[in-house]
């Protein structure tokens, strides 16, 4: 078996251009997204409690949020979970209450209801989290991801070059903001785990630049003739096979999440397929261009043997 | 060129045969287990507790497939439920003669069934996380301002009582925040008591601030002795918090450090949140007494007479009544430390209690006008009060100190120090974090998890089968090993599974097949350029490794990120991550390679290599 059969090398760099334009479009959307909408942020950043409850039969939504705002709560969420007789309740955090209290008043709140003795209710699970939780972990987050992006800089400018650490970092980061303004966009709940997915994306789709990105220094090692565009279209068509066969075995994973992994990992399977498929858009089609437009050259990658039959030199080929 | 040494093929085996010894405990499962541990915190198991458990199971005809003693508990392994309860009910009848009064806990518990010459080689299974077996966990915040508040609390009892003893005459001592002020008239006293406090407490730092006419001393804490001291205030909350879990009986609790200043608790199997946290929120279990010596009430202690009204009857260590009375003088709140120490004249073990300025103020009262009685300290657990000592007052203590001495070994002394300190915590708390989760949607987590390795891993070894053929086969038995060996790690290190962990286990195999589609696809090329079999396997292997080791270091660098910075879930997220990566640059490269060696390597003249179509341009 065998899918990909190219014969001659894809021209992508002659659209580099409009895929750019794509990039940067759907880029101002999400930012835009992030900014009118902001991230539906779960209970672990936010603080306060939630309440998973199954009754034995399908339950009105309705009744259920009347009888906990009737406890004088303001803001309360109540949502489906996976199925009709499975609800989300989300309490916002009450000062001077403790969960324990909390949980038993909605759960008493709800067996009050009339019709509670034909549908009983079950508290499956809760989970409280204080406001100052929430801070630190946004604080964590903001400085693994900056950890992330200056670690991989550093690591890339050192194994290739400054521009291509740039330009894997600047096409990756916008996968992490797409993935963002999807879940600004939709109202996803933005948990933990979805953090972590969108970290773990960033590792990720950079490894996929640097794929190609070896391909293109080792083209400009062994295809001395073609010029550098050339070179890039060589090294994303000879690698693209690889690139969607490994992307469809880690997309297949994620699937299998997405289908069996219940709610818990429902969002953190979907930030990970929509990184999975941005991140090979943005390897193949804007890391590259980005390195072509820094102007990445021949010499940038193989100073060592060039300067040794470097012809202006005078004193080429003396060796001490 | 594709052969490897005998020792690249005996480590390969090595590693192979570790990776499945630490695997293995993972499916045994567990088997049902009693569990016995101490009821009291005066009662301490040890051997013979041991030879006792052993004694009742035998004599009720039962005979468990283990039982082991670990310093806190003993635990006994059946076969089937039914001899678990059974045993239950034996141990229960002969070590708790009193259901009133447990001094031992028996309860149900799940233990590995990891059979001994596995256990004797450290391999365990992985612990399951909360949610995958349910329970309850907390987060504890430790105020440790307040801890330092209380510790400059008693500290400023400490100089009043030495600068009293020096003779120095201050113009008032009090404590501002964590500051300890003392206020003099003129620089000389100043500068004596200066001298006098920095020598007899070196832990302080004190400055000397010209505030008008008046001098003042502020002593603080210095920065190594301020935090040794909440490092103190956090232990002690720990074993405070382990000593009221004991009470709640649950069979393996959690209680850790997360951080400095905070608390981990984690009780599996638990599902009431309130009663938990009612007993983790107790605070004061310990109390001051006076002992009742009116004739009555000593008539009552005796045994004959009853005891006298507004009078309560509990019993010492030795079960000797004492009689005390119903008003509460001090609770564990005024407590603020507790230490075994040694008489000055005679070298007698005593027990050295330090009050706050509360607490010191109405022990000095109350010790003015009690000389000769007796006081009664008693500790409360599970609402039962027992007297920890009844020391005779020998003259009125003042500045918050107290020596309890007399027909003491240094061992009770430790011991009754440890049990004070234990009745109350070093520094408020609060939870700030809880989670609760049921026993079922544990499970159905454990399947979900289980269900998203097992499809996602089937499909991709049917596709790498059908599209690279002998290379497919060889990258999916590479896949295998990586889990095997990934599990192996986490079983080794004891990493606590969760379903993020699963999950980024899953997400590790999916990553883990990109090494092996790289090289498959290099080795394609290279046929493709026309390269002869060996030489392509060869030149595959090679070039491929330098992306390989790239694209590793970058995602592995993201994974770091997580472990740093991330907490809780997504700790277990990115350490599953880090090690996956790890495992899988030796299954999906070394041992790949090594099975590649293995079916063509030994081949003379070989023609072709079945690695799927390879297509000629």
């Amino acid at each position: 078996m065998e899918f990909f059969k190219i014969k001659k090398d894809i021209p992508f760099m002659r659209h580099a251009l409009a895929f750019n334009v794509v990039s940067l479009v759907t880029f101002l959307l999400a930012v835009f997204f992030l900014f009118s909408r902001g991230l539906h942020l779960s209970v672990e950043f936010t603080g306060g409690t939630v309440m998973h409850v199954t009754y034995s039969q399908p339950v009105e939504i309705e009744g259920v949020r009347n009888a906990v705002t009737a406890l004088g709560y303001n803001d309360v969420q109540v949502q489906n979970f996976g199925t009709a007789r499975d609800l989300t309740i989300r309490l916002p955090v009450v000062k001077g209450v403790s969960t324990a209290q909390q949980s038993d008043k909605v759960i008493a709140a709800l067996n009050a209801l009339p019709d509670a003795a034909q549908n009983p209710v079950t508290l499956r699970s809760t989970e409280f989290v204080g406001p100052q939780v929430g801070d630190e972990l946004v604080e964590g987050g903001l400085k693994a991801l900056g950890f992330v992006v200056l670690g991989i800089m550093v690591y890339l400018a050192f194994r290739f070059e400054w521009k291509f650490a740039v330009a894997a970092i600047v096409a990756n980061l916008h996968d992490v903001v797409i993935i963002l303004g999807f879940f600004a966009f939709f109202q996803w709940e933005f948990s933990l785990a979805v953090l972590a997915a969108v970290l773990a994306v960033l590792g990720y789709s950079v490894n996929e630049s640097v794929v190609i990105f070896d391909r293109i220094r080792e083209n400009f090692r062994r295809l001395r003739k073609l010029n550098t565009v050339q070179v890039i279209d060589n090294a994303i068509t000879s690698t693209i096979s690889r690139t969607i066969i490994t992307h469809g075995c880690t997309q297949v994973m994620v699937l299998s999440m997405l289908l069996f992994g219940g709610e818990t990992l429902h969002y953190f399977a979907l930030a990970l397929t929509i990184g999975i498929c941005f991140g090979i858009y943005s390897s193949v089609f804007v890391a590259a261009a980005i390195a072509m437009w820094l102007g990445i050259k021949r010499e940038d990658l193989i100073k060592g043997p060039k300067r040794d039959i470097d012809p202006n030199d005078p004193n080429s080929g003396a060796v001490v | 060129m594709n052969r490897y040494p005998a020792w690249k093929y005996a480590l390969i085996l090595v590693v192979l045969l570790i990776g499945v010894v630490y695997t293995l405990p993972n499916f045994f499962g567990e088997s049902p287990a009693v569990q016995v541990s101490s009821g009291k915190a005066t009662l301490k198991l040890d051997t013979p507790t041991l030879q006792r458990v052993e004694e009742v199971l035998k004599s009720a005809d039962l005979k468990p497939t283990a039982i082991s003693f670990d310093g806190n508990s003993i635990k006994a392994r059946f076969t089937t439920t039914d001899e678990q309860l059974k045993a239950k009910d034996a141990l229960q009848r002969a070590l708790i003669p009193n259901a009133d009064e447990p001094s031992y806990i028996v309860a149900l518990n799940l233990l590995s069934s990891t059979p001994q010459w596995l256990t004797s080689l450290h391999a365990a299974p992985m612990y399951l996380g909360l949610d995958l077996r349910g329970g309850v966990h907390f987060l504890m915040q430790v105020d440790m301002s307040a801890a330092l508040t209380k510790k400059a609390e008693s500290l400023s009892g400490d100089i009043r009582t030495l600068l009293r003893e020096k003779g120095i005459r201050h113009s008032g001592i009090s404590r501002n925040g964590q500051t300890v002020e003392v206020n003099a008239r003129d620089a000389q006293t100043a500068e004596a008591a200066k001298n006098a406090i920095s020598d007899a407490f070196p832990d302080l730092n004190v400055v000397q601030t010209p505030t008008g006419a008046e001098f003042k001393l502020s002593a603080t804490l210095k920065p190594i002795a301020a935090s040794k001291e909440q490092e103190a205030a956090l232990k002690q909350n720990i074993s405070t918090l382990h000593n009221r879990i004991n009470e709640l009986g649950v069979a393996e609790p959690v209680i850790q450090q997360q951080g400095l200043d905070r608390i981990v608790v984690q009780l599996p199997g638990v599902q009431d949140t309130a009663k938990a946290k009612d007993i983790l929120g107790r605070t004061a279990t310990l109390e001051i007494r006076m002992v009742d010596e009116s004739p009555e009430a000593r008539g009552a202690e005796r045994g004959d007479g009853a005891v006298p009204f507004g009078d309560e009857r509990f019993l010492d260590k030795n079960s000797q009544p004492v009689i005390v009375k119903k008003q509460v003088l001090l609770t564990g709140d005024n407590l603020t430390d507790a230490q075994p120490g040694f008489e000055s004249q005679t070298q007698e073990p005593t027990v050295n209690l330090t009050l706050d300025a509360k607490g010191a103020r109405i022990f000095r009262d109350v010790t003015r006008d009690n000389v000769g009685k007796r006081m009664a300290i008693i500790l409360f657990e599970k609402g039962k009060g027992e007297v920890v000592t009844a020391p005779v007052i020998r003259s009125e203590i003042g500045g918050g100190r107290v020596q309890i001495s007399g027909r003491m070994t240094a061992m009770e002394a430790t011991d009754e120090s440890l049990l004070l300190r234990s009745g109350s915590l070093a520094a408020p708390m609060e939870i700030i974090e809880e989670q609760t989760i049921g026993p079922t949607l544990g499970a159905e987590n454990i399947a979900k998890g289980f269900h998203s390795v097992s499809w996602g891993f089937m499909v991709i070894v049917i596709f790498m089968c059908l599209y690279y053929l002998v290379f497919g086969v060889i990258s999916s038995v590479s896949l295998g090993v990586n889990l095997l060996l990934l599990v192996a790690v986490l079983s080794m290190l004891q990493a606590t599974l969760t379903l993020p962990g699963i999950a980024a286990m899953a997400l590790a195999l999916g990553m883990a097949i990109d090494s092996n589609v790289l090289i498959n696809e290099r080795v394609r090329e290279e046929l493709r350029q026309g390269a002869a079999p060996q030489t392509a396997i060869h030149a595959g292997y090679d070039r491929a490794w330098a992306t390989i080791l790239d694209s590793n270091i970058t995602t592995l660098i993201a994974g770091l990120a997580l472990l740093a910075f991330g907490s809780g879930s997504v700790r277990g997220f990115a350490v599953v991550h880090c090690i996956g990566i790890l495992t899988s640059m030796f299954s999906a490269v070394f041992f790949s390679r090594g099975l590649v060696n293995l079916w063509y390597g030994t081949r003379k003249k070989l023609k072709s290599v079945r690695i799927g179509t390879v297509w000629m341009g």
